[in-house]
């Protein structure tokens, strides 16, 4: 196959749109942001070099710096792990015989699609509020209503829902991994008298980590950069309860214009999110199954 | 286990299975029903009906701003989306063509690079890129999102477009290459009208992200005429804060989720090929 291949250097010319907008769009503006970093700059004027004075501002004066990592951090370790598992219990009795699978798998995409538009806040905002229809239901099972945008306890988890709600495209991964599983694999742990949760935690769930590997991992970073919910249904308080680094940034960059502030607080979370990206992919030699099947 | 034991259990998984689509769509549904109710009703009841259906909301809600209608958001969102998807479509066939039919000097780095370019978190470049765009003037004008598209900055899309092309057989370049053609007939020619279900699967994407996306309209548009309805729509939360017509927020909420939602029930099939193909996103 890989001879058939055209050799030389008329590839290059298909992919130079691409190295273009690598070389001015991702790699220049990556470098530029490290040098931004150490500069006092607004947009106005033009950049002038403060040393580290950013990095020592967000690590000892900066008040909102660990509130908001505090925040994000909550949010991520709640919304990833919850949707991942959402989307993957989903998935396992999806992949039962089960009819009208696709009418299923549509209607659980469907929020997916619709997730992070200003739509779906707005609607959350009038889900939760405190004569919302959550309360309502709530009251109707004679449960107590519970102030889910006004507690600075509860917010960020209320923020969390909208993530979780959007399940969806993990799920048809998880799905499409499933199907992949070869069916002899069962077959053999059933002649051997496996029961069905020895088969599906020695057979399924090991077939499967690729794709929660996959999914952990684009999942983890997308969180920890979640912008629109927060912004638009608490505007990161109350007391900024739901002040996500995301909405920091934004402030510092396009509102007070301090790009190279910033810059630094866009680093600090590049480099924590190389560190989790990392740690994901580096442990997962000791627990993704890289079989002959994917 | 035994027959009953299965009845048994397929049905707790269709009773999950339902149970967890209302618990889903109730929101949704609930707020098609909202934007035909009265401002009052919209507080004191869980029904998805109205009692008595208005259409008031809508006409409310239209005029937007005051200057700008609704209906200008919407073409404006038009205008930014459909651009942006033609380019990423053709970005992604060019790059992905490339990638997947030649061979070049450093083509297994600069591919892994392309791919790690999916992991690169969006905040830690914006900063220097909305510097870079300002200093070009092009605030405030759509080829933030247009530019970005045509020179593949959207790497899944190109990954999207390199896997669809491996899976079609060398065979076809081959052949047409012994009757003379060069690489870009055999690309137009031969392969494209192979690739339609994976170009329309970048459509639909691109459309749908685009039209959703919030913080780069933010931050690089500013004059409420050129406003998406991503921005509209944050305009009307101000304004119905003040003359408290909530129904209307709802109606234009809804409105403005029409267009995403009509394109994933008409294309469904490639939404799900598309994302099962690359494995991706949200």
């Amino acid at each position: 196959m890989k001879n058939k291949r055209r050799k030389g250097y008329a590839g290059y010319l298909y992919i130079l749109p691409w190295v273009i907008g690598f070389f001015t769009l991702q790699l220049v503006p990556l470098i530029n942001s490290f040098a931004y970093s150490f500069t006092s700059f607004s947009i106005l004027g033009s950049p002038e070099f403060i040393g580290l004075e950013n990095y020592r501002k967000i690590f000892t004066t900066d008040p909102d710096f660990l509130q908001s990592l505090a925040v994000t951090f909550r949010y991520v370790v709640m919304a990833v792990p919850v949707k991942l598992l959402f989307a993957l219990l989903v998935a396992l009795i999806l992949n039962q015989e089960i009819k009208g699978i696709g009418l299923f798998r549509t209607l659980y995409y469907l929020p997916s699609i619709l997730g992070g538009s200003v739509a779906i806040s707005v609607l959350w905002k009038f889900l939760f509020m405190k004569d919302g229809i959550v309360n309502r239901f709530l009251s109707l099972l004679h449960l107590v209503p519970l102030d889910w945008l006004g507690n600075p306890r509860l917010s960020i988890w209320t923020i969390g829902l909208v993530t979780v709600w959007q399940f969806g495209s993990s799920m048809i991964l998880f799905l499409a991994g499933l199907k992949q599983i070869p069916k002899v694999l069962y077959e053999a742990a059933r002649i051997d008298g496996a029961g069905s949760m020895r088969i599906f935690w020695k057979i399924t769930l090991p077939e499967l980590t690729p794709i929660l590997l996959f999914n952990l991992v684009m999942q983890t970073i997308n969180a920890f950069q979640d912008f629109t919910p927060a912004f638009i249904i608490t505007q990161g308080g109350p007391m900024k309860s739901t002040y996500l680094y995301g909405l920091m940034l934004y402030n510092q960059g396009f509102k007070y214009f301090k790009m190279g502030y910033a810059s630094a607080l866009s680093w600090v979370l590049f480099i924590i999110i190389l560190f989790f990206t990392g740690l994901s992919l580096k442990s997962s030699s000791s627990w993704v199954h890289y079989g002959d099947t994917l | 286990m035994n027959k009953k034991h299965v009845v048994v259990s397929k049905a707790i998984s269709y009773f999950l299975l339902i149970f967890l689509a209302l618990v889903m769509l109730y929101p949704l549904l609930w707020m098609a029903g909202g934007a035909l109710k009265s401002n009052n009703e919209i507080f004191g009841s869980i029904n998805l009906l109205p009692k008595n259906p208005v259409f008031s909301a809508f006409q409310e809600g239209w005029g937007g701003s005051g200057q700008v209608s609704f209906g200008r958001f919407l073409a404006n969102t038009f205008a930014l989306v459909i651009p942006t998807v033609l380019f990423t479509v053709v970005s992604s066939v060019l790059v992905g063509y490339g990638f997947a039919r030649f061979d070049f000097p450093f083509k297994r780095m600069i591919f892994t690079i392309m791919l790690s370019t999916m992991m690169l978190p969006a905040t830690v470049v914006i900063i220097p890129r909305y510097i870079f765009f300002s200093r070009l003037g092009w605030l405030d004008t759509y080829l933030p999102f247009i530019v970005p598209a045509a020179l593949g900055c959207y790497p899944f899309f190109t990954y999207l477009m390199v896997q669809f092309f491996r899976g079609l057989p060398m065979e076809l370049d081959e052949s047409a290459k012994m009757d003379g053609c060069n690489s870009a007939v055999i690309l137009v020619r031969i392969l494209l009208p192979l690739c339609k279900s994976a170009i329309f699967s970048v459509i639909i994407f691109q459309f749908v992200w685009t039209w959703n996306d919030f913080f780069n309209v933010l931050i690089y548009i500013s004059s409420v005429i050129k406003y998406p309805v991503a921005l509209g729509l944050r305009l009307s939360i101000d304004i119905v804060s003040s003359n408290v017509h909530w129904n209307s927020l709802l109606a234009l909420s809804l409105v403005s989720i029409i267009p995403p939602v009509v394109l994933f029930f008409s294309a469904q099939k490639y939404f799900i090929e598309g994302i099962a193909t690359t494995g991706m996103k949200n």
